[in-house]
């Protein structure tokens, strides 16, 4: 074994050679990966048959887009400062939920949970934008059995939203965890799919205020 | 407690990071994290003020606006991936990578799939109004 023509094999076929002697490689050498990576990986793959799902969404948006049935336009409905100030609320709880992720690898209670806090406040008050601006809508004459247009509005934004609710109700669930049962290593697997939901459902978001409010709001004459 | 401390939670799918409470390089790896979420946020924002500016501007070619916007995007989910996410070149991130290429491929199918088809399917058809006619 200590003759270099032996090690030879031990070398992994693509990369940097030493690679081999870090304790996980991705290569297959030093054995199975650690279960962080393995639970991260798992919820990746539920992540994105979730976007999958959302797409489908997306398309029947675009194909009904122009069909109002005589009912209000996207470009007369949406009012883009309120979608400017649900971004904003959105990516700023993404950026705390990170600082939360950091906070847990430091094992610091107090930080996790303020950070875990303003995240869920951020959260909610996107929230509750967006029920405002959907009883807005219904109150105008403008409620999702209006038109095919304003059907898969609805279904679309309104998943979103839903998927917000639930990630708030995990969020809690999370913060009463830490609290409760310290940084034990089954709740930061927890917490590092939770924070994987976050971050996604603002990858999300980023699709629904371009495409939807963005391109919606432009006047009719200059879509495709 | 040396096992224990192998596994950090976080937002990374797959970037294994050196852990350890109380070592030296500790604060140095954290203000480094920091700053990482810190430029995403800032490149995030960027982009997004971007594209709501977009919308309202004369300056740019005006039938090239939702092409814009869509561009914008795209790049704003990159953002989001590789600051956030943390999805990263690493060997040991590529079944994550490889995972994320076939979630992409199939709501590019999905997606304009269904326009392409369902637009062809508008241009070849009766418009209603002459379809009611013939059902008289």
């Amino acid at each position: 074994m200590s003759t270099p023509a032996l090690r030879v094999g031990h070398e992994p076929l693509f990369g940097a050679p030493e690679a081999a002697h870090r304790p996980m490689s991705g290569y297959g050498s030093g054995g199975p990966a650690p279960k962080r990576i393995i639970v991260g990986y798992g919820f990746w793959i539920f992540l994105l048959s979730d976007v999958i799902m959302f797409s489908a969404f997306f398309a029947a948006y675009a194909v009904l887009f122009k069909n109002t049935a005589g009912g209000p336009s996207a470009h007369e409905l949406f009012d883009l400062r309120n979608t400017a100030v649900q971004t904003a609320c959105l990516l700023a709880s993404t950026f705390t939920c990170g600082m939360a992720s950091l906070a847990v690898g430091q094992r610091n209670q107090k930080w996790t949970q303020l950070a875990l806090l303003v995240t869920g406040l951020l959260g909610l008050a996107f929230i509750v934008l967006e029920i405002r601006e959907f009883s807005g809508f219904v109150v105008r004459g403008a409620g999702p059995g209006r038109s095919a247009f304003l059907s898969s509005f609805f279904t679309l934004v309104g998943c979103h939203g839903v998927h917000v609710s639930a990630g708030l109700l995990w969020l809690g669930t999370m913060m009463a965890q830490f609290f409760a049962k310290g940084f034990r290593q089954d709740i930061r697997h927890r917490f590092l799919c939770f924070s994987l939901f976050w971050h996604a459902l603002d990858i999300i978001w980023v699709g629904i205020f371009s495409l939807v409010y963005l391109v919606g709001s432009l006047p009719p004459e200059l879509l495709p | 407690m040396s096992n224990e401390l192998d596994y950090e939670a976080g937002s990374y799918v797959g970037e294994d990071r050196a852990a350890g409470g109380g070592q030296p390089g500790e604060q140095h790896t954290l203000r480094r994290e920091v700053r990482g979420y810190l430029l995403g946020l800032a490149l995030a924002v960027g982009l997004t003020i971007a594209s709501f500016w977009v919308v309202g501007t004369d300056e740019i070619y005006r039938p090239g606006l939702a092409v814009a916007i869509l561009v914008l995007a795209v790049a704003q989910m990159g953002i989001h991936l590789i600051f956030f996410l943390h999805i990263t070149t690493a060997p040991d991130n590529a079944n994550n990578i490889l995972a994320l290429a076939f979630g992409v491929l199939i709501v590019c199918l999905v997606v304009f799939g269904s326009l392409w088809v369902m637009i062809h399917m508008n241009h070849n058809m009766l418009p209603m109004d002459q379809v009611m006619q013939m059902q008289r």
